[in-house]
């Protein structure tokens, strides 16, 4: 009955160096990320990310930290950059996934949250930009914050929603896929070009709807299903799932992002409580997502299984009123202006929608991105298919400044930001207090050099003291908030205190 | 494939559940320069200024590794 719930988002950036497209990848993604972790004073080789499952508390016997390579300074030192892997002191990892550099948000419990961390990524993604620009003899590095290159590729952002265990999956496919096939008029991040390499002239609601071929399925970089079932909580796995949803677009406006994590955890809630009792499935649900993506006008209609014939926003609507009868049924809210927050944007952008779809130019990325193309198309005369407009959707998502449009726009005041500049300075280096991302990135701000590695459930320290690794797991999202050990971290000298504490009974 | 010519977009076939009865002006609260107060062709000068410029050649260079 409410919007609050264990959730993060990763952002894989889209990586270039001007005028050699042929530039390594990998190395450089691995570059952007060492940067940035040298910085911080943190080591960037892969043993900062804890890959062990499982083990029981103290049970990682026996490994030795190399201290050869330890020394931050020595960037290059790094036996191979395409390995670098952090965590960081607001609790997010950053490393190398694939050819990109990966930003994976800390875990955050409301929508605004996920928002202040999703932009704090973004200003880590630039200032990585900025420090490698610095370093003589660097060829220049630019991050785009989106998640297709108009040849044939694209790369992910993806949501991660906690889910209990036993709602059955079932359940989950058959609510969700009307809800994802539909919700791009809302979070959609617009792309110039139709079809996987942009063959097709023309502007689509998503940046990645033409990138799905299947409806549910396990893969995430081939034959891309809407439903992905990877099944790897980082939690305790009797109690949780984590829904990894591959289908969303990199989302620049608050707005957006609020409502993309906001609505899906609503449903995710219905689901979950048994209230959406309607069979609201499509047909063909492939071809009705690139449908309603390649339609800005919002007329498309696609089929009902029952045989009603509807638009993207009446299904977005049916949602929406579910959710509300949902919500008033059921009070016991803890959360209830995060919830009345997204319930109240949801349905002034589905309205707005409804009578001119450019009233939500400050609102959406897909209408503010359109809005802008069109001031061109109708000024110089261009056509879809003209360079120029292809240009500006890719400089669109230039996570500079000076560069990046989505930043002239802010600039501008031409957008609603739901959160401060302050907000999310401040997030680059604090973790949210209220999960277990505040005592893993307060770990590694207080004992940067005693952290061996780190993963999403657990923190393992190398005490000189103590002849074995430490492991510390944290399995469970909702401990290790600042309320419960805060005061312990506060007062632990160093981590042999800590661990004492730890080990205290409650 | 269609070009877009950028049509008011159709309404509803059935009316919305709750549809305020609102002007179709940007809503209250909204700040007051959002949107469409804001002179699109100064947007377009500002822009005009950053934007890279050999286009084709920019966007020929961008070219990515698929992810996930």
């Amino acid at each position: 009955m409410t919007v609050r719930r264990i959730m993060g988002l990763e952002t894989e950036y889209g990586i270039s160096v001007p005028g050699d497209p042929m530039a390594n990848p990998m190395f450089l993604s691995g570059q952007v990320v060492s940067v940035y972790a040298a910085a911080q004073g943190i080591r960037s080789n892969q043993s900062s990310w804890d890959y062990a499952f499982e083990d029981p508390l103290r049970d990682a016997r026996g490994w030795q930290l190399d201290r050869q390579t330890a020394d931050p300074s020595q960037l290059t030192d790094v036996e191979d950059p395409t390995l670098a892997n952090v965590v960081l002191t607001n609790g997010a990892r950053y490393y190398v996934d694939h050819a990109h550099p990966e930003y994976s948000s800390p875990e955050v419990t409301l929508p605004r949250d996920a928002v202040i961390w999703d932009r704090a990524g973004d200003a880590i993604a630039l200032e990585s930009v900025r420090l490698l620009a610095a370093r003589p003899g660097q060829p220049p590095v630019n991050l785009y914050k989106n998640n297709a290159d108009g040849k044939g590729q694209s790369y992910g952002t993806h949501e991660n929603y906690l889910m209990p265990r036993r709602t059955p999956f079932p359940d989950i496919v058959r609510g969700l896929i009307p809800f994802f096939v539909t919700r791009q008029v809302v979070c959609g991040a617009g792309r110039v070009g139709l079809g996987v390499d942009s063959r097709g002239a023309g502007y689509q609601l998503s940046q990645r709807a033409d990138f799905f071929e299947t409806e549910v399925g396990l893969e995430t970089t081939l034959k891309r299903p809407i439903i992905n079932t990877r099944d790897e909580p980082h939690a305790v796995a009797d109690r949780y799932r984590r829904l990894h949803v591959i289908i969303g677009d990199a989302n620049h406006l608050d707005v957006a992002t609020l409502l993309k994590t906001g609505t899906t955890s609503l449903v995710l809630g219905m689901i979950e409580d048994g209230h959406l009792t309607e069979d609201w499935s499509i047909r063909r649900p492939v071809a009705a997502l690139q449908t309603i993506s390649h339609d800005p006008t919002l007329a498309a209609t696609v089929e009902l299984v029952d045989g009603r014939t509807v638009t993207a926003l009446d299904v977005q609507w049916m949602y929406l009123e579910a959710a509300r009868a949902w919500l008033d049924a059921r009070g016991e809210d803890p959360e209830p202006e995060a919830t009345a927050e997204v319930m109240g944007l949801w349905e002034e952008v589905l309205t707005g929608l409804g009578r001119d779809v450019m009233s939500c130019a400050p609102l959406l990325d897909w209408v503010a991105k359109l809005k802008l193309l069109e001031g061109y198309r109708a000024r110089d005369g261009l056509a879809w298919d003209d360079h120029r407009l292809a240009a500006i959707d890719i400089q669109w998502a230039d996570v500079r400044p000076e560069k990046g449009l989505v930043h002239r726009l802010r600039d501008r005041g031409m957008l609603r930001d739901l959160v401060s500049p302050e907000e999310v300075k401040a997030a680059q280096a604090t973790p949210p207090e209220d999960t277990r991302a505040w005592f893993r990135g307060e770990c590694v701000r207080r004992f940067t050099s005693q952290v061996f590695s780190a993963s999403w459930d657990s923190v393992v320290f190398d005490v000189p003291s103590r002849a074995s690794l430490q492991r510390v797991p944290i399995l469970e999202p909702e401990r290790g908030t600042r309320a419960q050990v805060g005061a312990l971290l506060e007062q632990s000298a160093d981590v042999g205190e800590l661990l004492r504490g730890l080990a205290t009974p409650e | 494939m269609p070009g877009q010519e950028h049509a008011k977009p159709q309404r509803r076939d059935e009316e919305p559940p709750e549809t305020p009865e609102a002007p179709p002006t940007a809503p209250a609260g909204a700040a007051v320069k959002e949107g469409l107060s804001d002179d699109i062709d100064s947007v377009l000068d500002e822009i005009d200024g950053v934007l890279e410029s050999n286009a084709e050649e920019f966007v020929r260079g961008f070219v990515q590794k698929g992810g996930q």
